[in-house]
């Protein structure tokens, strides 16, 4: 949005914000220029709605954001406080009704997201000037919708929304391959060995299935397999792969691009959330709230990273992580030396007094994910200061329950859940299955099951992308499952050899 | 820069209502809105209107969370998995159904679309005017009780500061005659065209609960339909056995009776009540009847020369709905046709068997467009 756009903040707050990103820059935080718009309630809903972006393409679930947050806000259930957007510069939206004490806390804490933004790693690849991205992928998407309908279009995102999360989350960092989707380029047709006609029942003499293979090596040296290794790139694979008219490439591409744009911050909620926190926090308390404030800062602190019915803050999490992280390189309790130590005395009065643990949180914060954060720094002690616990799901109860509280399992636990951003993990194996140009999906299955009604309509999403048959293999009841859909009906398929290197 | 925002919540709820008109079927039958009924507004569960992907069951994934208790204890009931950081971190809200607001008159309108019903010619004088008293005007005199103390004050203040009156350190206000404003009101006419919708039901112990649920249901869409129709709509519940008579809203739908039954007790009371509070010149008389077909037999010929001579020449409808019981359906429902005919001008009847009929028997019911 260009910033001639924004209505400029009042006086005491624009000075407000000098002040703070000042004491931000002083700690050592290091950001994209920033710029903070007021508005009300309603505009601030209408942004998120939109995943930050007022100038997204028009898609009937931001209608439906709209209403629920519109709907939480009027019963006073829930209410934005902030809002901030990775880009360059950075825009930060403060809502309008919030009281000044907010409005300072909200800044403290936008300038900690900012710097994250800037400085994370997993943000690397990410585009900074997604804000003009989004107003061109809107300009795109309306002109298709000008061209061929709203409802078809529309419909179209709907499907593509459908595996929006089937990307490869890494591959910004990894080259697997060459991922041009131009169509035709990359289009493999391998030759069709020579058959000669007969009867289904002279076939196997006609046509013996030793010689066959035998010239189809000699045909084709090289058979390949379309894609050569698992692609968890799916969306990129139906890119290229699929038979998709130029408006429909597009679309999937938009959908695609904003995917990537918004799997980092998937990735590291509780890293970016906590480090956020903590800046707000720190400011708040030592530099910026009045005497006056604090108590009402404190109010509003805590039930931001208060942690309720027993589910888990990522707030909280995070930010009691990097306080630990800080007090522990600060009295240097790490390394072999204090890992050996099993004596609880000691190890509570351990200090080496090293003071490294304000240099020590600025690196984390730069190289690590939620995934490397927790597997790095959640130790015991923390597991049993904060009272974390295990909980699973208890089938003759129907209730959650909790299972244990011993270390090794709670971390596993965090670390399941946050591995793929919580999704299961899916990739395309087989683009010809079955030699019939039909579309193979494995589901990697680690002990947690899919739930099937919503894998069959993902199906039947998938299947106006490809047109083809397309199939998910997974496990269900600890057997072996696949669950298809031809365009008419969908299929489970228990126990039966699905091998999908079985090409017939 | 125009936001599109409303253009997406419009999109929002034309799908909201293509779903409603896909399932309407199961909502009319399954009678799920009842409970969610405000006083314009029903909120209706739209099953899963998002994005489906490939996720995780609810039942399998565990989490982590925090906070006291022990091993074994509950953190959450099932279906409603507690969001452990994972969950925090991907999309929010990814209920299997949620709720939205469509108001009665526009319920009424898919209804009237789905079903097909033709829209009411309100029989009776049509010239039937009201008049009503709306208070939208200001004048400088008027009674003291309706005196407007705002507008009072307000014009009091600015004489007093246009005067010089006012001084800020001694705030006082005193109005004079001239500054005293009051409301005033001017008559509006409007064509006021009532209806009044007359249930009946049979409470003898052959009804049951699930009979029960099955007539609330229908009423639910009748009163929803007919409330389209006219601008005031009232509606009378009669109880019957041996005995009848007039009860409220509640009572009608939870009272449980022994003993026999005897329709034309019923009549009888719906034909005073008629006479008494409804007269036909001016109303539109709705009557719908349910019961599940048994009577004693002596006494079928004195309810139909009640509802001949009685109710049927003044009603817009007598609707009859035998809703079969676990005793088996009675045999009124043909008494009634062989005595007035198949073809019965203000007769509609409708035999629901279970609640997969309720749909077709409201189209039967409404479908006549009287």
């Amino acid at each position: 949005m260009p910033i001639s756009e924004l209505a400029p903040l009042p006086v005491e707050l624009q000075e407000w914000q000098e002040k703070i990103e000042k004491l931000a820059a002083g700690h050592g935080l290091d950001f994209f220029p920033t710029i903070f718009e007021m508005v009300p309630a309603d505009r601030l809903n209408e942004i998120a709605a939109k995943g930050g972006f007022p100038v997204r393409y028009p898609h009937w679930r931001f209608g439906m954001e709209y209403e629920k947050l519109g709907k939480g806000y009027h019963y006073g259930l829930q209410k934005i406080y902030e809002l901030v957007i990775n880009n360059d510069p950075c825009y930060a939206y403060l809502m309008a009704s919030n009281e000044m004490v907010d409005q300072k806390l909200v800044m403290a804490h936008v300038y900690g997201h900012c710097d994250f933004f800037k400085c994370n790693a997993w943000f690397g690849h990410t585009n900074r000037k997604m804000m003009d991205q989004m107003a061109n992928h809107g300009a795109r998407i309306r002109r298709y919708m000008d061209e061929v309908g709203v409802e078809p279009v529309e419909e179209f995102i709907d499907a593509c929304l459908s595996i929006e999360d089937l990307i490869d989350i890494h591959s910004p960092f990894i080259k697997r391959r060459a991922d041009k989707h131009d169509n035709g380029e990359n289009k493999h047709s391998p030759p069709k060995p020579a058959r000669f006609d007969s009867k289904e029942y002279l076939d196997p003499f006609v046509n013996p299935k030793a010689e066959y293979k035998r010239n189809n090596a000699e045909d084709n040296p090289q058979p390949q397999r379309l894609p050569e290794r698992p692609e968890r790139d799916v969306m990129l694979f139906l890119l290229e792969q699929a038979p998709l008219n130029a408006w429909q490439a597009d679309v999937l591409s938009i959908i695609r691009d904003e995917a990537y744009y918004f799997a980092p911050q998937g990735q590291t909620k509780i890293m970016n959330e906590g480090w956020a926190s903590y800046w707000h926090s720190k400011m708040m308390t030592t530099q910026i709230a009045s005497a006056a404030e604090i108590v009402q800062f404190a109010d509003h602190h805590s039930g931001t990273v208060a942690s309720s019915g027993g589910s888990l803050n990522p707030y909280k999490l995070g930010i009691e992580l990097f306080r630990d992280i800080e007090d522990r390189w600060n009295r240097g309790a790490y390394g072999k030396e204090y890992e050996d130590c099993d004596d609880y005395a000691e190890r509570q009065d351990w200090d080496r007094e090293l003071g490294e643990g304000r240099d020590k949180i600025f690196e984390v914060r730069r190289v690590h994910n939620d995934l490397t954060f927790i597997d790095s720094f959640l130790t015991l002690d923390f597991v049993r200061q904060h009272k974390l616990f295990k909980f699973g799901y208890n089938p003759g109860t129907e209730y959650y329950e909790i299972e244990t509280r011993a270390f090794p399992q709670v971390k596993q636990q965090l670390l399941a859940n946050l591995t793929n951003l919580g999704r299961p993990q899916i990739a395309v194996v087989d683009g010809n299955y079955k030699n019939r140009g039909e579309l193979y999906l494995e589901h990697e299955y680690t002990g947690v099951e899919l739930q099937t009604n919503y894998a069959q309509d993902t199906l039947r999403n998938l299947h106006r992308l490809w047109t083809r048959p397309v199939h998910i293999a997974t496990i269900l009841d600890e057997t072996q499952t696949v669950i298809s859909f031809d365009g008419g009906e969908v299929s489970v398929d228990q126990g039966d050899d699905v091998d999908p290197d079985d090409d017939d | 820069m125009p936001l599109d925002i409303e253009r997406d919540q419009r999109r929002f709820r034309e799908i909201v209502r293509g779903r409603l008109r896909k399932n309407l079927r199961k909502y009319v039958t399954q009678g799920e809105m009842m409970g969610r009924k405000g006083k314009d507004l029903v909120s209706i569960p739209i099953p899963s209107l998002d994005v489906p992907r490939f996720r995780f069951g609810d039942n399998g994934a565990g989490g982590v969370g925090t906070g006291d208790g022990e091993e074994g204890q509950p953190v959450g009931k099932g279906g409603q998995p507690q969001g452990g950081p994972g969950e925090a971190g991907s999309d929010p809200g990814s209920e299997h159904f949620m709720e939205v607001d469509v108001s009665l008159d526009e319920l009424a309108e898919i209804l009237g679309d789905e079903l097909e019903l033709p829209r009411i010619q309100p029989k009776g004088d049509a010239n039937l005017q009201d008049e009503k008293a709306k208070y939208d005007s200001i004048r400088s005199t008027g009674p003291e009780s309706l005196r407007h103390k705002k507008r009072t004050y307000l014009k009091a203040l600015k004489r007093q500061i246009s005067t010089g009156e006012y001084t800020a350190s001694d705030p006082r206000v005193v109005p004079i005659k001239s500054d005293k404003q009051y409301r005033s009101w001017s008559t509006v006419q409007h064509p006021e065209v009532n209806a009044v919708i007359i249930y009946v039901m049979d409470v003898s112990g052959s009804m049951t609960d699930d009979q029960k649920e099955i007539v609330r249901t229908e009423a639910f869409w009748i009163d929803t339909w007919l409330g389209s129709q006219y601008q005031g709509l009232e509606k009378r519940y009669i109880i019957h056995d041996a005995v009848a008579k007039e009860v409220d809203e509640h009572t009608f739908y939870h009272t449980r009776e022994s003993g026999g039954t005897r329709i034309s007790s019923a009549y009888k009371v719906c034909a005073d009540l008629i006479e008494k509070q409804f007269p036909p010149a001016d109303w539109n008389i709705y009557v719908f009847q349910f019961s599940d077909g048994d009577n004693w037999g002596e006494d079928n010929e004195k309810a139909f020369s009640q509802l001949g001579e009685r109710i049927l020449p003044h009603v817009n409808l007598y609707a009859y709905g035998q809703v079969e019981s676990p005793y088996g359906s009675g045999e009124f429902l043909g008494r009634l046709k062989s005595r007035f005919g198949e073809n019965h001008e203000a007769i509609v009847t409708s035999e629901i068997e279970d609640k997969d009929a309720i749909y077709e028997s409201i189209k039967t019911f409404l479908g006549k467009g009287k």
